[in-house]
C-alpha cells in the first residue's frame, strides 16, 4: 500500500480505537456518575458498581491503546494535541487516576466514611472525563489556532466556546443513558425497573441535544454529503434507544445507544477528514492526515500487528461479557469482605 | 526555573513513582500463579490461602499501578511534544504494540480472575492469572523496548527534510542489546522485589503466629510461603548481579560518559578501582574529588571484562563530545555533556547497596527455616523482615534514578557507532507551546495526588499483610453452582 492508503487506514483505526473507547467506557461513566444519585442504600451502591466490576479496566485501555496509536501513526497530531489540551488533560488524568483507584480500594476497608470518599472520587473521576471529552473533541471538529509550526496557541478560554460545550452536554447525556440503560440491562427486580425508567427519561433530553450537536456539526463544520447519513443514523439510534427501553427491550435499547455513540464518534472524524486537527484562520497551518502520519514501514508493522492482535482482543473481551452475563440482583451482592479500620484485636 | 525543568522534575516524579508499585505487581503475579498452580496440583488448601492472601496484595498493589500508568502513556505528548515529533516515528511503535499485546490482556483477564472464582473451570481461571503474569513481563518488554532505544539509538535514520528520526529496522529495535540487558535486569529486579516482599511478610507473620502459640498455623501456611520467597531471592539475586554486569559492559560502550560519571573518574585511568566511599566536592567538577575506599580494578573489570582495562574519564569525554556533537546549545550556551557527578555516583551504589538486604534476609532465613518443618519465633527475625521489605524498591528507584539522570544532557543518547544525527538533547525536546505555570501546576497536582495515594497504598498494604492470611472455602465447581448464590466476590 502506498503511504497515503495506509495514513488513512490508520486514521480509521484511531476513529474505530476511540469509538471502542466511548462506546465501552461510555457505559462506564454513565454508571459512575448515577452511583451517587441513583443508589438507595450501600447494597444498591455495591450492586451499581459491581455491574462493571469486571470490566472496566479493560474498557479503559481502549484509551491507551488509542493514545499508543496516535503516537506511533501520527506523532505530530499526538505531540499537538496532548501538549495543546495540556490543562484540559491534566484534570481527565486525576480523574481516571483516582476513579481506578476508587473501584479497587473502596470495598477494602469496611467503614462508612472510607466508603464515602472513594464514592466521591468515582463521582468526579466519571462526571469530569465524561464532560471533557466532548469539550475536547468539539474542539477538534471547529479546529484551533494553530501557528505554522503545529503548536497550539488557544487559550483555556477559546476552548471553552458554545459548540464545544454543547459537545461536552453530548458526551455527558449520551454516557448518563448509555449507562442507565446498561444498569437495567444488568440488574433485576425493583432495581432494574427504576433504571429503565431513569433511561427512558434520559434518552429523550439526550435524543434532543444529540441531535442538536449532530445537526451544527454537519451544518457548520463538514463539508461532505455522505455524513448526513451518519447524522441521520445518530437520531436513528437516539430514538431507537428511547422506543427500545419503554418497550422494555433492554438488549436492543443498549445497542441503539451505542449505535448511537458510533455515529457521534464517525460523524466528528468525517467531518474533520483529511484534516486531524484543522486551523483556524490559515487552513495551510493545518494538521493532515497526510502532514502528520509516520513513515510507511512504521505503518506497515503496526497494521501488521493489529491485524493479528485487534481480532483476538475483541474476542476476548467478548467472551468475558458472555461470562459475566449474568443479571445481579441486591440479594446476590455478597457480605462486605473489608477489613475494619483498626487492626481487630483477635488477629494480634 | 525554566519549563525544562520543571518538566524533568514531573516526569522523574511521576515516572519513579509509577516504577515503585510496578515492580511488585512484575514478580508477584508469577508467584501468586505458582501458588494457585500448587492449590490445583496437590490440593492442599494451604496454597489456596496463600493464593488469596498474596492476590489480594497483589490487587491492592495493582490498582495504582494502573492509574499512574495512564499518566504516564500521555505525558510524552503534554510535556515533551517536541521530543514525541523526534522520535514518534520510531518510540511510538512499543507503545502502541505493548498496549494492543500487555495491557489488554492484562485488564480483561485480571477482571476475569478476580471476578471468575465460581465463574469459571479451575484450570481456566487458573490460566486467566497465568495470562495476567506473562502479559505484565511483556509490557515491561516494550515499554523497554522504547527506554533502550533512547538509551541507545539503533534502527534509526535521519531525514534531513523533516529534521526527524525514522524507523530504518523495527527488528534492529527489538533485538537492541541495550534492551535485552535492561529487560533481563528489570525481571530479576522485579522478581528480587517480590521475593523479598513474600519472604518478609510470611516471615514475620511466621514469627507472630509461632510466639502466638500457633507454631501448627505458622509451620503449615507461613513456611512454605517463606521458602518460595526464598528460592525466588537467591534466583533472582543471582540475576540481578549477572545481568548487571552485562548493562556495565554495555554502558561503557554505548554511553562512556556515564560510566565515567558513576565512577567519579576524573582521569583517564588503566586498572581503575571501584570507590566505596568517596569525598570531595562531585558536583560537576573533578577538583579535590579523593576516594577514600577502593576496590582494585573493580571498575575496569565491570567495564571491560579485564582487571586492566582502561577507563575514560570525564574531561577526556567531554573534550572529545564537545568536538563531536558541538559545544553550544539552541540557546548559545556551553553544553556540559557530564550529568550531574554526585547523584551519578551515589545512585549506582545505593542500587547495589540496598540489595544487602535482601541478601541478609535470605541468608537468615536459610539459617533459621533449614530442617525439615523448622519455625522460628526470634524477634530480631521479624523485625529483619520488616526492614527488608522495603529496600528492593528503593534500590530499584535508585537503579533508574541512575540510569536516567545519568544520560543527561540527552534524552536521546548518540549512538557512538549509529547516525549521529538520530540524538537529542533533552532541552530541545521539551514541549514548546505550553507555559511554565501549567507544568507547575501539573507538577504540583501530581505530587500531592500522588502522595495521598501513597499513604493510603501502604496502610492498605499493611492492614492487609499484618491481618495474615484468612480461612479459606473452596470455591464451588462452576457446574454445581445454583443460580441465586450470592457472588463468591463483589467489589
Ligand atoms: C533491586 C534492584 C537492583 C539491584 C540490586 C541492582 N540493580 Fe542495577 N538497576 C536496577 C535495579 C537494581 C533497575 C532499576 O532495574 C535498573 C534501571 C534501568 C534498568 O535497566 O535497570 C538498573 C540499572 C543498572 C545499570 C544501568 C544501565 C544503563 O544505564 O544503561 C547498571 C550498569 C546496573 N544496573 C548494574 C548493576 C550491578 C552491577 C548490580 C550489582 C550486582 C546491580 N545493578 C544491582
Ligand atoms: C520506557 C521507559 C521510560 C522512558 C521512555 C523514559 C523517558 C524519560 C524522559 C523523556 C525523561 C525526561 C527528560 C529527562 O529529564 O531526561 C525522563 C527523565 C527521567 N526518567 Fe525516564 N523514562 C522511562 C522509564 C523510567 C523509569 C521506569 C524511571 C524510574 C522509575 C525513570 C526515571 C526518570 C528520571 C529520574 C528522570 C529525570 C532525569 C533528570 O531530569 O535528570 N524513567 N525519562
Ligand atoms: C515511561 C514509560 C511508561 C509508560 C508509558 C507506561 C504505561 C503504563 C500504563 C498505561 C499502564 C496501565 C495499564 C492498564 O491500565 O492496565 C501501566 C502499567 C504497568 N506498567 Fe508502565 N509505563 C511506563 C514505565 C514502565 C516500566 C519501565 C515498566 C517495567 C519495566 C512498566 C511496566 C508496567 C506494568 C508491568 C504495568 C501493569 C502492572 C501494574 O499496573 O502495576 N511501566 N504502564
Amino acid at each position: 500500500m502506498d503511504v497515503h492508503t495506509l495514513a488513512i487506514v490508520w486514521f480509521v483505526l484511531i476513529a474505530v480505537l476511540w469509538t471502542g473507547y466511548l462506546v465501552l467506557e461510555g457505559f462506564d461513566f454513565g454508571v459512575g456518575m448515577l452511583l451517587a444519585p441513583f443508589s438507595r442504600d450501600e447494597t444498591e451502591r455495591r450492586l451499581v458498581i459491581n455491574t462493571i466490576g469486571p470490566v472496566w479496566d479493560g474498557n479503559e485501555v481502549w484509551l491507551l491503546v488509542a493514545g499508543g496509536a496516535m503516537f506511533a501513526a501520527f506523532p505530530e497530531w499526538y505531540a499537538t494535541m496532548f501538549s495543546g489540551f495540556y490543562l484540559a488533560l491534566l484534570l481527565i488524568l486525576v480523574a481516571l487516576i483516582v476513579r481506578a483507584v476508587a473501584f479497587e480500594w473502596r470495598g477494602k476497608i469496611d467503614d462508612a466514611l472510607w466508603r464515602r470518599r472513594w464514592d466521591w472520587a468515582i463521582t468526579f473521576g466519571s462526571w469530569t472525563p465524561a464532560v471533557l471529552w466532548g469539550v475536547a473533541f468539539g474542539n477538534l471538529v471547529r479546529g484551533v489556532e494553530m501557528d505554522a509550526d503545529h503548536q497550539m496557541t488557544s487559550s483555556l478560554l477559546d476552548l471553552l466556546n458554545p459548540y464545544a460545550l454543547v459537545g461536552g452536554a453530548t458526551t455527558t447525556l449520551l454516557f448518563l443513558t448509555h449507562g442507565a440503560v446498561f444498569l437495567s440491562l444488568k440488574t433485576d427486580g425493583e432495581f432494574r425497573h427504576r433504571a429503565r425508567a431513569l433511561a427512558t427519561r434520559l434518552a429523550l433530553v439526550s435524543a434532543a441535544v444529540g441531535v442538536v450537536f449532530a445537526v451544527w456539526t454537519q451544518v457548520a463544520y463538514s463539508d461532505k454529503l455522505w455524513t448526513w447519513g451518519v447524522v441521520a443514523l445518530a437520531a436513528a439510534g437516539a430514538l431507537g434507544a428511547l422506543r427500545a427501553i419503554r418497550g422494555g427491550r433492554e438488549g436492543w435499547a443498549f445497542a441503539a445507544s451505542a449505535v448511537t455513540i458510533l455515529a457521534v464518534v464517525v460523524l466528528i472524524y468525517g467531518a474533520m477528514f483529511p484534516n486531524v486537527m484543522p486551523a483556524i484562520g490559515d487552513p495551510a497551518n493545518s494538521l493532515t492526515v497526510a502532514n502528520a502520519a509516520a513513515t510507511p514501514k512504521t505503518l506497515t508493522i503496526l497494521t501488521w500487528v493489529a491485524a493479528f492482535l485487534a481480532p483476538l482482543v475483541l474476542a476476548y473481551q467478548g467472551w468475558t461479557y458472555w461470562v459475566f452475563r449474568r443479571r445481579l440482583t441486591a440479594d446476590r451482592i455478597p457480605a462486605p469482605i473489608g477489613l475494619s479500620r483498626r487492626r481487630d484485636p483477635a488477629a494480634s | 526555573m525554566e519549563v525544562v525543568d520543571a518538566a524533568r522534575w514531573q516526569f522523574a516524579i511521576v515516572t519513579v513513582y509509577h516504577f515503585v508499585f510496578v515492580p511488585l505487581t512484575i514478580g508477584l503475579a508469577p508467584l501468586v500463579a505458582i501458588m494457585q498452580t500448587a492449590w490445583l496440583v496437590t490440593g492442599k488448601d494451604t496454597w489456596l490461602r496463600l493464593t488469596k492472601f498474596f492476590g489480594k496484595l497483589l490487587l491492592v498493589n495493582f490498582a495504582i499501578g494502573v492509574a499512574t500508568g495512564i499518566v504516564q502513556e500521555f505525558q510524552f505528548g503534554m510535556s515533551w511534544s517536541e521530543y514525541s515529533r523526534f522520535v514518534g516515528d520510531i518510540f511510538g511503535a512499543p507503545l502502541a504494540i505493548e498496549g494492543l499485546a500487555a495491557f489488554f490482556v492484562e485488564s480483561t483477564f485480571l477482571g476475569l480472575w478476580i471476578f471468575g472464582w465460581d465463574r469459571l473451570p479451575r484450570k481456566i481461571h487458573l490460566a486467566c492469572l497465568w495470562l495476567v503474569a506473562i502479559a505484565t513481563n511483556a509490557s515491561a518488554f516494550f515499554i523497554l523496548a522504547a527506554n533502550s532505544w533512547m538509551q541507545h539509538p539503533v534502527g534509526a535514520i535521519y531525514n534531513p527534510e523533516t529534521g526527524r528520526a525514522e524507523l530504518d529496522d523495527f527488528g534492529a529495535v527489538l533485538l537492541n542489546s541495550t534492551l535485552w540487558a535492561a529487560y533481563t535486569h528489570t525481571i530479576a529486579t522485579s522478581m528480587l522485589v517480590a521475593g523479598t516482599f513474600v519472604t518478609g511478610v510470611a516471615g514475620w507473620l511466621l514469627v507472630r503466629e509461632v510466639r502466638a502459640g500457633n507454631v501448627d498455623l505458622a509451620r503449615t501456611v507461613y513456611r512454605p510461603a517463606a521458602l518460595l520467597g526464598l528460592v525466588t531471592i537467591v534466583l533472582s539475586g543471582a540475576g540481578v548481579a549477572a545481568s548487571g554486569d552485562w548493562q556495565a559492559k554495555l554502558m561503557f560502550e554505548q554511553q562512556p560518559m556515564k560510566m565515567a560519571a558513576a565512577e567519579g573518574l576524573c582521569e583517564t585511568q588503566t586498572g581503575a578501582g571501584f570507590s566505596i566511599l568517596t569525598v570531595g566536592d562531585l558536583s560537576n567538577s573533578c577538583e579535590g574529588v579523593i576516594h577514600l575506599v577502593e576496590v582494585p580494578g573493580l571498575t575496569s573489570y565491570l567495564a571491560t571484562g579485564d582487571f586492566a582495562g582502561e577507563v575514560q574519564g570525564v574531561p577526556e569525554l567531554q573534550e572529545y563530545m564537545s568536538e563531536r556533537y558541538g559545544d553550544v546549545d539552541a540557546a548559545g550556551e556551553e553544553i556540559s555533556y557530564s550529568p550531574n557527578l554526585a547523584l551519578t555516583y551515589w545512585s549506582f551504589r545505593l542500587m547495589i547497596g540496598f540489595a544487602g538486604f535482601s541478601a541478609a534476609l535470605a541468608l537468615a532465613a536459610l539459617w533459621l527455616l533449614r530442617g525439615k518443618g523448622s519455625v522460628t519465633d526470634k524477634r530480631w527475625f521479624a523485625r529483619l523482615c520488616l526492614i527488608a521489605i522495603p529496600m528492593p524498591f528503593v534500590a530499584a528507584s535508585f537503579g533508574w534514578i541512575f540510569t536516567e539522570t545519568g544520560r543527561q544532557p540527552w534524552v536521546v543518547v548518540p549512538n557512538p557507532t549509529g547516525v549521529d544525527l538520530v540524538r537529542m538533547l533533552t532541552s530541545d525536546g521539551v514541549s514548546s507551546s505550553v507555559s511554565l505555570a501549567e507544568v507547575l501546576i501539573s507538577l504540583t497536582v501530581f505530587t500531592l495526588l500522588y502522595g495521598v495515594l501513597a499513604v493510603v497504598w501502604v496502610r492498605l498494604m499493611v492492614r492487609y499483610a499484618s491481618h495474615g492470611a484468612p480461612e479459606v472455602e473452596a470455591p464451588p465447581e462452576p457446574e454445581d453452582a445454583e443460580t441465586d448464590r450470592p457472588l463468591s466476590f463483589a467489589y
